[in-house]
């Protein structure tokens, strides 16, 4: 067993003196995932308020009002400006000013009067779907609701909806996208990281110098997981530290518990970085390829789609990437509270990715050093 | 005299390429072998064959009587390498490349500090002790990299072009080294492209497309009939401003080869001619001399291109 790992302790002791001999590198790589997690935990904001909305009031009376009033305390609208004319409302969509148009015609209040029915316009700007959605279901219901305000004698409805949402009461997008948030910063940095190690020492020549040595190739990626590992834990710590303090997202679940199941993903992304060393020949290259890995685990993992809504193809694909896994392992204890016997499983497929990995690694080497 | 490195009928194959075309050599123990041939002409690919990274396609090899093929494990500890590139890490001092390079040969504890400082005092880097890789010379860096490779006593040395890029007195010093170590039993096998290195190796080899085609002693190839053809004879030309008169020279009948040595030039001439170059040059002053080892394989080569032609 111990020739497997032949060199383990000295090629670990050597890059921790690699890792202090560079600060640079060291702050560069600790400090950039922080400040993206500030950046994008700040501006990621998938809660849709205050759409800026334009309204041409051909009523003018207290009636149009009313309906006016209900838009603007829906939280969704902000009646941005006022116009007189059909034209300007749809210029000022057209320039990008405001995303929604509301229109009510001059004969709104007699409609209401007569008991016939009125009708008002509402432009939605469809260039960004979400928003898009948001304003048409608030400006149904916001309407639906006056209309059954005016039928109901005493204003009481008959059901009266009780929204309660679990976990994350608020519905602050930070809990649900800084977890995910995690995995993905941890990721690309730990990859980068022991990818570049590696395509150094071939770079330098001092790989091929390792390979005339007893080292094994075992130990050798070892010797470097070790290093790198311990500095993406810390990062990972340091990571949390700053979602509970800084974005005040609770961990509701055991942080313990979310720190060891972290270690089968970090194990992971370790192995795809040795994976990738052996395939670049350059940093650049290592470079690309580690970038390479962030838009799947971005757009694929769950992070942002939800993985029930894709096509089998996708879903599929889902299932291979070490993000998706990962994004529920962190979900699962900082927003749920879920234990071990929800996330054992999600945790052991991270295992066997990361050994497979590793071993795959430990064959490219072989195979490199008998050319 | 027991052999150190033995390769017979030495072949390496990468799909339709052949890297190392059946090579057989034996380097004695104790000995400097000189290994010589252009870039790409297989000469690291038998170095990395000789120490068990590469299985060869045909034929065989021993280091220290170890086979290279089933033996690879045991010959890499017993083996040191050193390359053009040096395999140091730039960002680590001296000692610490020394004590890394401890560390993979499995060396320990008061073993290990009594290797450290053996190789210390042999190389005499001593005083750079604590100084960074990336800030020594050219030279240090080099014996930096000799003291690392022979960290765990290797009784076989692979030196792959270590004196490219190195000042002339950096190099002396390299070779005065070597000859210490091969006086304490120690092989050494070392490739190069300068000549005057060449001369100084016990023995040499010179490989071209991917085969071996002279090996021995300089003096044994000094003699060799591929580097002296028949009915030719080698001149030493004394001649004034020589570099003007060399295009003359070459054109003159019976000149096979002729080039350019300080202030003399060097001629390969069919030897019936010689007589007739003489009246041609009347002012020159022409002896008979033995060919350089540059010479020998310069007319290897270029038998061998004609034969391929």
């Amino acid at each position: 067993m111990s020739h497997l790992f032949r060199g383990l302790m000295p090629v670990c002791r050597k890059e921790f003196l690699h890792i202090v001999r560079d600060p640079g590198t060291l702050v560069f790589a600790l400090l950039l995932p922080m400040l993206q997690l500030l950046l994008f935990g700040f501006a990621v904001d998938t809660n849709i308020r205050q759409i800026p909305t334009v309204v041409f009031d051909e009523s003018q009376t207290q009636d149009s009002r009313r309906l006016l009033e209900s838009f603007a305390s829906s939280d969704v609208f902000q009646l941005k400006s006022y116009v007189t004319s059909k034209e300007e409302m749809y210029e000022s969509i057209r320039a990008g000013k405001v995303r929604v148009g509301i229109r009510i015609p001059a004969d709104y209040a007699r409609h209401l009067q007569d008991g016939t029915q009125a009708t008002v316009l509402v432009l939605v700007d469809g260039s960004d779907s979400n928003v898009a959605g948001q304003a048409i279901s608030t400006s149904t219901g916001v309407t639906l609701r006056q209309s059954l305000l005016r039928i109901l004698p005493d204003g009481k409805m008959p059901i009266e909806v009780r929204p309660s949402v679990l976990y994350n009461p608020a519905t602050r997008s930070a809990n649900f996208f800084v977890p995910g948030l995690i995995a993905i910063l941890l990721q690309v940095m730990t990859i980068l990281l022991i990818a570049l190690s590696v395509v150094r020492e071939r770079e330098r020549g001092t790989l091929d110098q390792l390979n005339m040595t007893p080292v094994a190739p075992l130990g050798l990626m070892t010797g470097k997981m070790i290093p790198y590992g311990v500095l993406a834990f810390l990062e990972l710590c340091a990571i949390l530290l700053v979602m509970r303090l800084v974005f005040q997202v609770p961990i509701h679940g055991n942080t313990l518990l979310l720190l060891a199941l972290s270690l089968p993903f970090l194990l992971t992304v370790l192995g795809l970085g040795l994976l990738i060393s052996t395939k670049a020949r350059s940093q650049a290259e290592a470079f690309q390829l580690a970038m390479g890995t962030v838009l799947p685990s971005v757009f694929l993992s769950g992070y942002i789609f939800l993985i029930e809504n894709m096509a089998p193809i996708f879903k599929a694909i889902s299932r291979i990437i070490p993000a998706t896994y990962y994004i529920r392992i962190l979900r699962g204890i900082i927003l749920r509270g879920a234990g071990l016997k929800e996330l054992w499983a999600d945790a052991a497929i991270l295992t066997v990715m990361g050994c497979a990995a590793i071993l795959l690694a430990a064959r490219q080497f072989v195979r490199e050093r008998t050319h | 005299m027991t052999a150190a490195i033995t390769a017979e009928h030495l072949t390496i194959r990468f799909g339709a390429l052949t890297a190392v075309n059946d090579v057989s050599l034996q380097v004695n123990k104790g000995e400097i072998f000189g290994f010589l041939g252009p870039n790409g002409s297989g000469k690291t690919t038998i170095i990395k064959a000789l120490c068990g990274l590469l299985a060869p396609t045909e034929g065989g090899g021993t280091i220290l009587g170890m086979d290279i093929r089933r033996d690879a494990a045991q010959i890499k500890r017993h083996v040191g390498y050193m390359s053009q590139k040096f395999g140091l890490y730039e960002d680590l001092t001296v000692a610490e490349n020394i004590a890394f390079y401890a560390g993979v040969y499995g060396i320990h504890g008061a073993e290990a500090q009594q290797r450290k400082q053996e190789v210390l005092e042999l190389t005499g880097i001593e005083s750079y002790m604590n100084r960074r890789a990336g800030q020594l010379s050219g030279g240090w860096k080099q014996r930096l990299a000799l003291a690392c490779a022979i960290i765990h006593s290797p009784q076989v040395v692979f030196l792959d072009e270590p004196t490219a890029g190195i000042d002339p007195v950096a190099r002396r010093a390299l070779w005065d080294l070597l000859f210490r170590l091969s006086g304490q039993g120690v092989t050494f096998f070392v490739t190069t492209h300068y000549m005057d290195e060449a001369e100084r190796c016990g023995r040499v080899g010179y490989i071209y497309l991917s085969k071996l085609v002279a090996l021995g002693t300089v003096a044994e190839l000094q003699r060799f009939p591929d580097a002296n053809p028949a009915g030719t004879t080698r001149l030493q030309i004394k001649i004034a401003n020589p570099s003007s008169v060399l295009e003359a020279v070459r054109q003159i009948k019976g000149v096979r080869e002729a080039t350019i040595f300080g202030s003399f030039i060097h001629a390969l001439v069919d030897t019936d001619r010689i007589a007739a170059l003489q009246s041609q040059l009347p002012e020159a002053g022409v002896e008979t001399i033995l060919p350089s080892l540059e010479d020998i394989f310069v007319t290897l080569t270029y038998k061998i291109m004609e034969a391929s032609q």
